[in-house]
């Protein structure tokens, strides 16, 4: 019995292994005249197709005294559009058995639909007459409506979360004022009463263009019959005015700036942030390799000494936020009771300036290196909706030109030395140059890391 | 591109999106009727027939100790998920002993076979694979989730772990500081406080429904090592639960490799404890949770609902999408399309092998919520009036045609067919599905409304700035508000240092 078990093991495990190596998202590409980016891929597994569509426009391109627009926008571009009367949108859709969303960012505004594949027609419709019919309804009061319902969001995300406002202080310190990534994408509340419906006719008319955007169609479809109809619905689409891509002046940091935040909460929380590569940028897979050796795991640096072993923190977590332009690195950790955001500090300064000294062993980066490699099995299973394969090929695209980068991205990977680690501790999570906020509970300013000249 | 952990989405929060899936709810030929306004001689596209999906087989198979396995291949991607469940939740806890299953779930990973916590958690993770416990209301067991490749380190220790935990104690007490800590934290969030007291209201203290599964203070101080085990030698056995396996394996593949490992795990006899009967609301209450300066008051409004294996299950399930188990139902419709109240409201139907809540909720703006209750309020009314045929159309649609949606990936398949099992439905269940929603009709949705929806007998829950909403919801006059602090709810934040 078990010789025979152990035949079939050696069996499966030879098959297998070529499968895993090898990543291949097969797809057709092209564009229409107006300038609209178009990425056909077959998947067949259910019968479900994923319309994917990405503007190149987010918060970074808004004007102060104009936080949240691209945002707010995005809602409004579900209130109906020239031959879509206002509710329909939804209600068309989720009578065919599909989802929609949409999300932004500071560099884009995505919005998909998961329809069964025979309302792929329907998909496009809808989208396309947004794109280039939203403006002959629009009226003040749809903007209103929306106006308060994202006041709302900003509310539920941030303001009454434990610890929301941390992302908007931090941001606002880590980037000058001029800066896209200063100000967040949610946008002020003073901002959002301010935004007219004159910002409306005038973000659509310059961001809202088919050469702005691009469309990603995965699953159950026909390319030939795909590519038809996309033609049939978007190809009398104006394009707009060529746009440069998203720019800003350099963030740079010359000192560490320590802040501090009080909050309703029982426990403070010290956030850590430094400015590093933008996305696909040298450094920027390094970092998350850093990343998760500082605290990817019970056997990560951080998590071990500050929860496993001393115990004096509640949780620890830290990523690589990657993005165009530049990202950025953060560490976050919550003190348990009796303990200081200082204490913590130190410990993480401690393991910070290890890696800065010493290469990380061979299996700490090669468990790193194997979880991400885990990971993207995970992102092709599901065509469509967040993160899903039609929203990766338009993300691809946009950062990279080429939709199917999944093997060079995870390559990026592969390729790490543990000195390749060290050497990007050196360079990018520097002492002096970094944003340091402690959120603490109300009254107890003594749990924070000390701001200097106090 | 970067795996972001839940802890971190918490703190950069710079990706939002347009709708809040407050709650997660969530598949003939019938044509929809998208009659617009036609202009420029646009016409909106008819659909054609809608796809049919044929779904993997369910296979079966049972170990030579009784221990059943089920089983859907899907071979487009290789991974392959694969979970053990046992009866033994929450529900379980002994008295005065809350927190017990959950507490000896999360031990399993500390410790099993001939590796420390460490040494589990390194394996695990150098495989690129995730093996995690779990537990629930009436179950508990391990989901592992991993590459082909490296299917059988994988599996070896997946069967350490359900079967050789060690209960190490220094782990017990790190994870009960853990849980201690969570217990303090749980005290600067609206959600869980408005849980707490919904579900102690709804179910009283003497129902395990109405007791968090997280334990207290008192509870977890009180577990030992001892208690930890024995709550697993009296569940965890073959005989008393089942495996689910997913994705990019045949039976041929997979039946030895189990043999193997579970084959020689020893049946015992497991007395599952019945619960008590829940007595359901009898009128109105409201409370109300003081949360000074918070931006928004939390909203729970509920009764008991119905078990799981209720003949009312499907027209339920439209009932509620049209009320609020979807954008366009009735309730987001109103509260946030129509008003801007909040930036989502839902409902819906938690079902459990034994009645569990059926909950409408929303988080709105501090200064209108009394006028967001009494929306609420109206629509608890409305939905016991006939529905439109549009929106029965519109619901029975969304809820069949999007079904296939549901089994893309190892673990959608697998939370199915768990779901399957545990609930004791029919191999048929995911191919008639689509004909059981279909065939609900505008009587069976006002029928289902008038039984289970009762706004005369719910209980309300507020979690939100009393000074600011006090007088807007006593002048509603909807029945006596009850006052409450956060300590109330919770009880005095634990002092983590006390030993």
């Amino acid at each position: 019995m078990s010789r025979k078990i152990l035949f079939i093991a050696l069996f499966f495990l030879s098959t297998s292994f070529i499968v895993a190596q090898q990543i291949n998202i097969k797809y057709q590409r092209f564009q229409l005249k107006n300038g609209l980016d178009v990425v056909l891929h077959e998947d067949h597994s259910v019968p479900v197709v994923s319309v994917n569509v990405w503007y190149h426009v987010g918060s970074g391109m808004e004007k102060p005294g104009h936080t949240g627009f691209a945002h707010l926008f995005e809602h409004i571009m579900f209130e109906g559009s020239a031959h879509v009367p206002q509710g329909k949108f939804s209600e068309w859709l989720e009578s065919t058995g599909a989802d929609n969303n949409g999300s932004t960012t500071t560099y884009r505004t995505t919005y998909w639909e998961n329809v069964p594949s025979n309302a792929l027609e329907l998909a496009l419709f809808l989208e396309a007459d947004r794109m280039g019919h939203l403006l002959d309804v629009m009226t003040p009061a749809r903007v209103d409506q929306q106006r308060d319902v994202v006041k709302n969001e900003r509310r539920q995300s941030y303001e009454n979360e434990p610890y929301g406002m941390a992302s908007i202080t931090i941001d606002e310190n880590l980037y000058p004022p001029d800066h896209p990534f200063h100000w967040p994408t949610i946008g002020s509340m003073e901002d959002l009463t301010a935004a007219s419906y004159q910002d409306v006719v005038d973000f659509f008319n310059m961001y809202y263009r088919p050469n702005n955007a691009s469309l990603v169609i995965a699953g159950d479809i026909d390319p030939v019959k795909a590519k038809e109809l996309v033609i049939k619905w978007f190809n009398d689409i104006p394009a707009g005015k060529p746009l440069p891509p998203l720019s800003g002046p350099p963030a740079y940091l010359t000192e560490s700036k320590k802040l501090v935040m009080e909050d309703n909460v029982e426990l403070p929380r010290l956030y850590m942030n430094w400015l590093t590569p933008a996305t696909f940028c040298p450094g920027d897979a390094e970092l998350d390799i850093v990343a998760n050796i500082l605290a990817g795991g019970k056997n990560s640096r951080l998590y071990k000494r500050l929860v496993y072993d001393m115990q004096i923190a509640q949780d620890v977590a830290a990523e690589e936020a990657s993005s165009p332009l530049v990202s950025t690195f953060g560490i976050a950790a919550t003190a348990r009771a009796g303990h200081t955001l200082a204490e913590i500090e130190k410990v993480i300064w401690e393991e910070i300036n290890k890696l800065k000294t010493e290469p990380p062993t061979d299996r700490e980066v090669g468990r790193a290196v194997n979880e991400f490699e885990a990971s993207f099995l995970d992102r092709i299973e599901l065509v469509g909706g967040f993160d899903g394969k039609a929203d990766l090929l338009n993300n691809y695209l946009l950062l990279t030109g080429n939709p199917d980068y999944f093997n060079e991205d995870l390559s990026r990977y592969k390729a790490l030395s543990p000195e390749d680690i060290q050497t990007a501790a050196q360079t990018y999570l520097k002492e002096n140059a970094n944003v340091v906020l402690s959120i603490v509970p109300h009254g107890k300013q003594e749990l924070a890391v000390p701001v200097k000249g106090k | 591109m970067i795996m972001k952990t839940k802890f971190l989405r918490k703190f950069n929060m710079n990706i939002i999106s347009f709708r809040n899936i407050l709650l997660a709810i969530l598949s003939i030929a019938l044509f929809i009727s998208t009659q617009a306004q036609q202009k420029d001689s646009v016409v909106v596209p008819k659909l054609g027939p809608p796809p049919s999906m044929k779904l993997p087989q369910i296979q079966r198979f049972t170990l030579s100790n009784g221990l059943q396995v089920s089983l859907m291949e899907k071979h487009d991607v290789p991974l392959v998920q694969v979970e053990l469940v046992v009866w033994g939740g929450s529900v379980n806890d002994p008295e005065n002993k809350s927190g017990l299953a959950g507490l000896t779930a999360a031990m399993l990973e500390e410790g099993a076979g001939d590796r420390n916590a460490l040494e589990l958690a390194d394996a695990i993770d150098f495989l690129g694979a995730n093996i995690s416990p779990f537990v629930g209301h009436h179950t508990a067991g391990v989901i592992m989730h991993t590459p082909l490749s490296k299917l059988d380190p994988a599996l070896s220790l997946f069967a350490d772990i359900v079967l050789r935990p060690t209960f190490p104690s220094d782990e017990l007490e790190r994870n009960r500081k853990e849980r201690l800590t969570e217990l303090m934290q749980s005290h600067d969030d609206p959600g869980a406080i408005a849980s707490v007291i919904f579900d102690r209201t709804l179910y009283g203290t003497h129902h395990p429904y109405g007791i968090p599964g997280m334990g207290n203070e008192q509870s977890l101080r009180s577990m030992t090592a001892d208690d930890l085990k024995n709550f697993y030698r009296t569940y965890f056995h073959p005989n008393n639960g089942f495996i689910v396996v997913t994705g990019d394996v045949t039976l041929k593949e997979i039946q030895p490799r189990l043999e193997a490992l579970f084959g020689n795990w020893k049946k015992q006899d497991v007395e599952l404890p019945k619960l008590p009967a829940a007595q359901q609301i009898q009128e109105r209450k409201i409370y109300v949770v003081d949360k000074p300066e918070a931006a928004q008051s939390i909203i729970r409004i509920g009764r008991i609902g119905v078990s799981r294996s209720t003949d009312d299950y499907f027209p339920l399930l439209v009932m509620n999408t049209i009320l609020g188990g979807s954008f366009t139902s009735r309730l987001n419709h109103n509260l946030r399309e129509v008003h801007g109240y909040a930036y989502g409201a839902g409902s819906i139907f938690d079902f459990r092998p034994t009645p569990g809540p059926f909950i409408a909720a929303a988080d709105v703006q501090t200064n209108v919520t009394d006028k967001a209750l009494s929306e609420f309020i109206k629509e608890l009314e409305g939905i016991v009036q006939p529905v439109s045929d549009d929106e029965l159309t519109r619901a029975k649609n969304y809820l069949a045609l999007q079904y296939p949606q549901n089994f893309q990936s190892v673990a959608q398949l697998d939370a199915q067919l768990s779901d399957l099992n545990v609930f004791g439905l029919p191999d048929d269940y995911f191919n008639t599905y689509v004909q059981k929603i279909l065939a609900v009709t505008k009587d069976d949705v006002q029928r289902v409304a008038k039984k289970y929806i009762d706004p005369e007998k719910v209980a309300i829950i507020i979690v939100g700035d009393r000074k600011q909403i006090e007088s807007g919801i006593t002048a509603l006059n909807l029945a006596p508000v009850q006052f409450l602090t956060i300590d109330e709810v919770l009880g005095l934040a634990p002092d983590i240092e006390k030993k």
